[in-house]
């Protein structure tokens, strides 16, 4: 609770910055509004408005402003009717909604809680796939000279490559052999978050150190030995920190996975949203992508918290 | 006369480097009978240590010979034929103080009903009965060490190889397991091999001092000690165990003037 001051300082400043760059954003559809309505604008050519800066128009016309955080699809929609489209599309759309899951029995798939559901799945199932091959990959970099020599470039050089270049291809390829729907999203979501865990993983399992090692030499343990009792243990804090990277770099490549598909997911929502000018649908699936993140990094943490006490690791 | 449980003959060890050879061991030769305590004395780079890794079987000499237990020393390692205390306690911080102890024998395949017998009676043995369920942390370094002594004497072997396990620790602490070694060594008869580079320690605890010297590593002198074994902390203010002191600063003085 001692956090809660400052955040809650930042965060009023932050809602302060947004409101006041409200102004300057929307002020020429503001300003035009305010036109048809009878107030008198200077300029008062809409051709003239076009060539001229947002800032200059703002000081010329201060005391036609009041529509500037009421914009229907403002260019930059202020924080309280992002806050009403979140709470449309989640809480009134399934409640009281037609197609919400109090009449019709099913999620509506105008909500935010049913596409954030679909883009979560596909997160968790690319996040175990990813995290499971991360894990794999270390093990085998840590105990063969070959897989380090020939794994660890290609597990570099796949991370060069732009996601949002790769999703179209990899959803291509995979719908051409018959697949489609989750797995393709929850692959380009273990793309992105395997490496994370591969390089954490390998400097946990090489963490111990050499009087470590010959400790267990002296006792004519075997190599698994030395990995279950020894190796294994002492990455449990290093696999943690990178499974916080790995689920939230899970949620991105699930995220980028829905870009091209649009067949649901916050993905999809973002990118309609920016297809049909609904600059709040946007914000409001960006901040439900955000609290997702927040939320998974924050399980990821617990679970470390409770594993590393258990061990005994954490004083 | 016995055959002794370490001899080494003529043994030699040198490292390649870039800069060429570096002799760690040069002709050494040391014999260690069943029960001997010990003490490897010398500067930095005089090999004391080297040569206690030798014996565990963790470097290979390039000349000469070396048996433990009539075996060489990998053989002697893969019969656990000796416990070994390194310098800092080590203790995995994921397991208690009995979980620690109880590494070697699960790894050595001990039955569960023996493991618990070996670690309550080996934490008795280093005064640490009662603290099975504490972790690490929980302890002083001096606490820890001893939890760390107790771990090599868990599997029972004879010989216990030390190398310099209480230089971390302070003077007082570290008097007070130097009096707690000598005791367990006199009840358990164990041979203990002990590296260190503290002159009243190896004077006190030894049998038998093998004072070392640098470039290249070799013994430059081996004084058998005619302290009694029984030895109050107190001893070390008699005659006798200043004089043993005084000939083993003079080996180390002659040692280094080559």
């Amino acid at each position: 609770m001692k956090h809660l001051l400052p955040v809650l300082t930042v965060v009023i400043a932050l809602l302060a910055v947004w409101y006041i760059a409200c102004i300057p954003m929307n002020v020429k559809e503001v300003l035009t509004t305010a036109e048809r309505a009878g107030v008198p604008i200077d300029p008062p050519s809409a051709a003239e408005r076009r060539d001229m800066g947002h800032l200059a128009l703002v000081l010329r016309n201060t005391d036609a402003l009041g529509g500037s955080w009421s914009q229907d699809r403002a260019r930059l929609p202020s924080p309280h009717q992002i806050t009403a489209e979140l709470w449309k599309s989640t809480w009134e759309e399934e409640v009281n909604g037609r197609r919400g899951i109090v009449r019709s029995g099913s999620l509506s798939n105008r909500s935010l809680i049913y596409h954030g559901w679909i883009t979560l799945s596909a997160t968790f199932v690319g996040f175990l796939i990813g995290a499971g091959l991360g894990v794999l990959l270390a093990v085998g970099i840590v105990h063969s000279r070959v897989m380090d020599m020939s794994v660890m470039p290609w597990a570099i050089i796949s991370q060069t490559i732009p996601i949002v270049a790769l999703a179209p291809m990899i959803i291509v390829v995979l719908y051409s052999v018959g697949i489609n729907g989750l797995i393709p999203k929850a692959i380009i979501s273990a793309y992105l978050s395997f490496f994370p865990v591969v390089v954490g993983m390998v400097k946990g399992l090489r963490a111990p150190d050499h009087m470590q090692l010959d400790l267990l030499k002296t006792y004519n343990a075997t190599k698994s030995q030395t990995f279950w009792k020894l190796r294994l243990p002492s990455s449990v804090p290093y696999l943690f920190t990178s499974l916080k990277i790995g689920i939230a770099a899970s949620l991105v490549g699930a995220i980028v996975g829905e870009l091209p598909v649009q067949r649901g997911g916050l993905g999809a929502r973002m990118l309609g949203g920016s297809y049909y000018g609904q600059t709040e649908q946007i914000w409001a699936a960006l901040f439900v992508a955000a609290g997702m993140a927040a939320l998974l990094v924050w399980l990821i943490g617990w679970l470390e918290k409770r594993t590393l006490t258990r061990m005994g690791m954490l004083t | 006369m016995k055959t002794p449980v370490i001899q080494a003959k003529d043994l030699n060890l040198t490292f390649e480097t870039n800069d060429g050879p570096v002799h760690a061991l040069k002709g050494v030769n040391l014999d260690i009978q069943q029960g001997d305590f010990v003490s490897f004395i010398g500067p930095s780079g005089c090999g004391k240590t080297t040569f206690l890794r030798c014996i565990a079987g963790l470097e290979t000499p390039t000349g000469g010979s070396l048996t433990v237990n009539g075996m060489s020393p990998d053989d002697a390692r893969k019969a656990r034929a000796y416990g070994y205390v390194f310098q800092a306690a080590g203790l995995y911080p994921w397991r208690t103080i009995g979980g620690n102890i109880r590494l070697p024998l699960e790894i050595m395949g001990y039955s569960k009903q023996k493991q618990a017998e070996q670690v309550q009676r080996t934490l008795e043995l280093v005064d640490l009965a009662g603290f099975e369920k504490k972790f690490p942390w929980q302890l002083s370094g001096g606490m820890q060490q001893r939890a760390s002594i107790a771990r090599a004497l868990a599997f029972d072997a004879d010989i216990l190889l030390m190398d310099e396990p209480f230089g971390a620790l302070d003077e007082i602490v570290r008097d007070h397991l130097n009096a707690e070694l000598l005791k367990l060594w006199d009840r358990t008869g164990k041979t203990v091999g002990f590296v260190t580079h503290s002159i009243p320690e190896a004077v006190f605890l030894s049998t038998k001092i093998v004072v070392m010297s640098p470039r290249p590593g070799r013994i430059t002198d081996v004084i058998e000690s005619t302290l009694p074994r029984e030895r109050p902390l107190e001893i070390r203010d008699s005659k006798e165990f200043i004089e043993i002191a005084h000939r083993v600063r003079e080996g180390l003085k002659a040692g280094s003037e080559v």
